[in-house]
């Protein structure tokens, strides 16, 4: 139902959007691009695993395009900078990876929190190649060689971005079906029934792991891009709070939860910005106690919950959306 | 030579400050498996009230003595209010969920308590250095130092490590805070009041937090954001030791203290990343913790 | 907390564009009543969208800059507005980080439509900022920020500054260093870990080593951004014992700094330089001694020597202190000049105008060599868009009228004097110094004098 009618809806409307409000693009090409991280998340969360510090791939790519931009001159080619950061963040996944595949629930949170600070610090501390806590300016690149204005560049860059989005969403909803992503779920309900079955719940993870570093790098270079700018908060814990809030925000259930995470996060975090000045912040852990409290499953998927009761189908089973209920006390 | 002495007193300090901040993480962690985001901003309500408090003792013409005692006030009273409330209203509603979420609780109160004091303090920095200039300055090795960060401050974090081995050890309820720790079904079983409990542990953690921001305050300055820095600092600590092990939180202060320091003084680049570097070195060769077990909890 | 400034009422959907429209066809007509039509059709009030700092750290600068703009333009509505137009603010918190900050300021400029930018305060927005404002195609004032790569590297046509950069402030804390301490052998350096303290020590340091080659650097400390504690550092600065100390951290950190190494006696061995001290200084009140070399970023002071008797500065001054409490600090004068800038931006090009109200191309053709004043000596635009501003400095000391150090012994720099001229890199022109740079002109006051 999601993947099949509202998805590709949504989708549709993002794409014909411009025409109607243009207003609006430089605000959902930032939900885009940083859903993309959020995907990432979620994919963990099927394995039970949640990152504290997957800002640092975040963080990788951005930076990878903006140092790829400047070795090429004037820019660069988006394309390049896209492949690069891929590239980056997959080698960045592997070597953080391997160590921190190792261990499970708060040790996994922590290693991750570990590496992105000292990720943090090195941007901030190498003033002379990153700009330190300036950032590192990323020039605006050619389009699939076409050298834009910005406004041109912008909207290439928001269909760039929702491309991306639907990839990647899709791409990882179908993960989830496949084997790999079978044992990834398997990992939270049962890893040493996974082992039993010849299957190395590391290697699992550390393929899932790389998949979300990816995600997380390709979304940060996207954003870094948009921005002209990548600055070391890219690798901030803050920020990788964030991405696991978003998450919850929307609904782990559902991959579709990154998209729908992203969008009310911005729009709190923008308007409340705008019209409640000093707020913003209180506003946003307001809403986030809320969810916790009030609709645990997120929005999607408290959406299919609603879906499902006026359709009349009785809920399988009342699976909480992430994690293992009994690890606790 | 005497740079080694001299870094070895800067790291006592140091370390002595962050453990009683991280101690108090640590003991929420091992009673309630709870990793609490928002100790940090527990540290900042203790500094700001402390640092209130002290303005307002010297606008009032009291004896700037009376701050010491005001300190465990301050502490006491955010510990008690804010912890209460927050146990009482929020964490008791997620026990029993996953992790992630009572995690993403803490963090959510994080963003709160942060906003909430800039709407309340405002964003000048404050400062009362008032009970530091009491106590002097003491010579070591050529240097002064001050007598509240060389002595009293290290003196306070023995003081609370071996009052709360004491506590858990030879008082009832201490003794009750372990057994939940090791076995809350039995623990149950046998009449005890689990949530009681989690309501003391997490008062106590949350007054240990803001004991640590008050005594802090006359050291440095009070501004928004010194909580955020102070928490990734407390879960370096609590993961170096090990989570839970309060023991192993003075040692892992200590270690990060003195590396810290030798840092400032052999390789300042160093400073910043080392309190990560020790903890990610330590993680990758135990990841238990240096005295964290895999399998039971130890308090 | 702090209320929005909205001083005019807000109007979401102005029919801006609308008129503009009306109004080039009425030209293109050549109307004989284009002349009273451009009269009527000056907007309802001029739109001024300001980036500062209300959260984080650096909201020591930003609250009291926002609290002078607000105070600013209800002044300017008061008298009538600029050429008869009201202002209308619109406040955005660089503190809430990189993108809802662009986001923000986005909105302000495409959908508010707003006439002109105040952006930014910290550097890195600035260098953030700029670029989109120039694409945006908005007059953009950079009120506060100091880096001085902004304008060496790129040209612009959207974006002016109002005031100095940090190649003049670091010049002029070193000239005031050489000419009353000649003999000093060796410094030492603790900054803020970031662009500002790196930065500001690489102008410093370079320019020192043309000027007294002889001199030893002891301690190069970087502690980070926000640090709570210096005493390893402090331990580190007694143990060597330098004969300077150079700072340009600011906000908390300054102040924990001066705290602590004040405590420790570290002032009693070491000659201070503190280039950006007297936003600190009242909070500091008695801990700050005396003969501590102390900067405010430019040349505007509460007392500043030159305009004692001004009655506009004592105006400002008073009602500053009647709103916040506080003497107004460097950051509420950087904002004071932006406004004085943008008032005669809109005069100048009103006169060229024939006394009408002008466009929007016209007041940006205005910025260019354009004379204003705020609270210190006039100030002019640079051709390369940067203005020339004199710089204050001085150093602490107690007096009895107020419960903080005031600054004593100054001398104001004039700004061409002391900074790269327009289109050289900053650090090229360093090299081409020499100790004659020494020798330079200066005007020096006593206070109360």
């Amino acid at each position: 139902m999601i993947m099949r009618i509202i998805f590709p809806a949504l989708v549709l409307l993002a794409a014909i959007n411009p025409l109607f409000f243009p207003q609006w693009d430089a605000f959902l090409t930032i939900v885009f691009a940083k859903a993309l991280p959020v995907i990432g998340i979620i994919l963990l969360l099927q394995a039970g695993q949640v990152s504290f510090g997957h800002a640092m791939f975040f963080a990788v790519g951005a930076y990878c395009a903006g140092f790829v931009g400047r070795w090429m001159g004037g820019g660069g080619e988006i394309v390049i900078l896209l492949v690069a950061a891929l590239g980056a963040s997959v080698v960045a996944g592997l070597f953080v990876g391997i160590f921190v595949v190792r261990y499970r629930y708060i040790f996994f949170a922590m290693l991750n929190l570990a590496f992105s600070m000292v990720l943090f610090s090195l941007l901030e501390k190498f003033i002379h190649i990153t700009g330190g806590s300036d950032g590192f300016r990323i020039a605006r690149p050619t389009f699939f060689g076409q050298q834009l204005s910005r406004s041109d560049f912008e909207l290439g860059v928001y269909y760039l971005a929702l491309v991306l989005l639907v990839v990647s969403i899709y791409g990882v909803w179908r993960l989830l079906d496949s084997p790999i992503g079978h044992a990834l779920k398997a990992i939270k309900t049962n890893e040493t029934r996974v082992e039993y079955l010849g299957i190395s719940p590391r290697r699992t993870l550390l393929i899932g792991y790389v998949v979300s570093a990816v995600l997380a790098g390709v979304g940060g270079a996207m954003v870094g891009v948009f921005q002209g700018i990548a600055t070391p908060d890219y690798a901030y814990w803050t920020r990788s709070g964030e991405f696991v809030f978003v998450a919850i925000l929307g609904g782990a259930g559902h991959v579709t939860g990154a998209l729908a995470g992203s969008y009310v996060f911005e729009f709190i975090r923008v308007t409340a910005a705008a019209y409640l000045g000093d707020t913003w912040q209180l506003t946003l852990g307001v809403v986030l106690l809320g969810i916790i409290l009030f609709a645990p499953s997120g929005i999607v998927g408290s959406l299919i919950k609603l879906g499902n009761r006026v359709r009349g189908v009785k809920e399988k089973r009342s699976q909480s959306s992430i994690g293992k209920a009994g690890e606790i006390a | 030579m005497q740079v080694l002495v001299l870094a070895t007193l800067d790291g006592i300090a140091y370390g002595a400050l962050v453990f009683l901040v991280a101690v108090g993480l640590t003991l929420v962690f091992g009673v309630m498996r709870i990793l609490n985001v928002a100790h940090g901003s527990f540290y900042a309500l203790g500094a700001y009230a402390a640092a209130s408090i002290g303005g307002a003792l010297a606008s009032a013409g009291l004896s700037p003595w009376l701050a010491y005692p005001m300190f465990i006030v301050a502490a006491v009273l955010v510990g008690v209010v804010v912890g209460g409330l927050m146990e009482r209203f929020l964490l008791q509603r997620i026990y029993g969920h996953e992790e992630t979420l009572q995690l993403l609780v803490t963090f959510a109160v994080f963003m709160i308590l942060d906003n909430a004091q800039r709407l309340i303090w405002g964003v000048q920095p404050y400062f009362y250095s008032e009970p530091l200039r009491l106590l002097g300055n003491v010579k070591i090795a050529g240097i002064t130092y001050t007598a509240y960060q060389t002595l009293f401050l290290p003196l306070v974090a023995l003081a609370v490590l071996f009052g709360l081995r004491w506590f858990l050890r030879y008082t009832l309820a201490g003794s009750v805070i372990v057994a939940v720790t090791e076995d809350r079904e039995a623990a149950t079983a046998v009449g005890i009041n689990a949530r009681r409990v989690f309501f003391l542990t997490f008062v106590i953690g949350v007054t240990l937090a803001s004991l640590g921001g008050a005594l802090a305050s006359p050291t440095t300055s009070v501004l928004p954001g010194m909580g955020a820095e102070m928490i990734v600092l407390s879960f370096a600590v609590a993961a170096t030791a090990g989570l839970g092990q309060i023991e192993g939180a003075a040692v892992a202060a200590l270690m990060i203290g003195l590396g810290r320091s030798m840092a400032v003084f052999f390789a300042p680049e160093l400073e910043v990343v080392m309190p990560y570097i020790i903890m990610v070195l330590v993680l990758l060769i135990r990841p238990e913790g240096l005295f964290g077990k895999s399998t039971a909890r130890k308090i | 907390m702090e209320e929005r400034a909205t001083i005019a009422p807000y109007h979401m959907e102005e029919p801006v564009k609308a008129r503009r429209i009306i109004l080039s066809m009425a030209t293109v007509l050549g109307l004989g009543v284009a002349q009273t039509a451009l009269a009527q059709d000056a907007p309802e009030n001029i739109k001024i969208g300001i980036t500062t700092f209300t959260s984080g750290p650096a909201s020591v600068f930003g609250v009291p800059a926002q609290a002078a703009a607000e105070m600013i333009a209800e002044s300017i509505n008061e008298a009538g507005g600029i050429q008869g137009v009201p202002v209308e603010l619109h406040f955005v918190d660089e503190g809430a980080g990189a993108e809802t900050l662009t986001t923000e300021v986005r909105r302000l400029v495409q959908d508010l439509d707003v006439d002109v930018m105040m952006a930014a305060i910290s550097s890195g927005n600035c260098i953030n900022l700029t670029p989109l404002l120039e694409d945006l195609e908005v007059l953009n004032i950079l009120w506060d920020c100091g880096t001085q790569r902004i304008f060496e590297e790129a040209e612009y046509k959207y974006n002016f500054r109002t005031q100095a950069n940090a190649t003049p402030e670091m010049m002029a804390a070193l000239l005031y260093l050489l000419k009353t301490n000649p003999d000093f052998e060796t410094i030492a350096v603790i900054n803020q870990d970031y662009a500002w303290g790196r930065d500001s020590w690489e102008l410093f340091s370079s320019a020192l080593m043309k000027l007294k080659p002889d001199v030893q650097v002891v301690a190069e400390l970087f502690p980070r951004l926000g640090a709570p504690d210096f005493s390893a550092e402090i331990s580190r600065l007694l143990a060597t014992q330098p004969d300077v100390i150079l700072s340009t951290s600011w906000g908390g950190d300054l102040d924990t700094l001066v705290q602590q190494a004040s405590q420790r006696g570290l002032f009693q061995n070491s000659t201070f330089v503190l280039p950006l001290a007297e936003s600190s200084i009242q909070r500091l009140g008695g801990v700050l001694p005396d003969g501590v070399i102390i900067g405010a970023r430019g040349d505007h002071y509460f007392l500043h020597p030159e305009l004692r008797d001004d009655k506009n500065l004592g105006d400002f001054v008073e009602r500053f202190r009647k709103r916040t409490g506080d003497y107004p600090i460097y950051p509420a004068f950087h904002m004071a000049q932006a406004f004085a800038a943008l008032q005669a931006a809109y005069d100048k090009a009103a006169e060229a105008n024939g006394g009408e109200f002008p466009d929007r191309a016209q007041v940006l053709e205005a910025m260019e060599g354009l004379e204003f004043q705020g609270y210190g000596r006039p100030l002019t635009i640079r051709e390369d868009n940067q203005a020339l501003e004199a710089q204050l400095i001085g150093v602490s000391r107690t007096v009895n009228e107020y419960d903080f150090p005031i600054m004593d012994d100054m001398m104001i720099f004039d700004a061409a004097d002391i900074m790269a001229p327009a289109g050289e890199n900053s650090l090229d022109w360093i090299g081409t110094l020499d100790p004659s740079f020494i020798d330079i002109e200066v005007t020096e006051y006593k206070h109360g004098e």
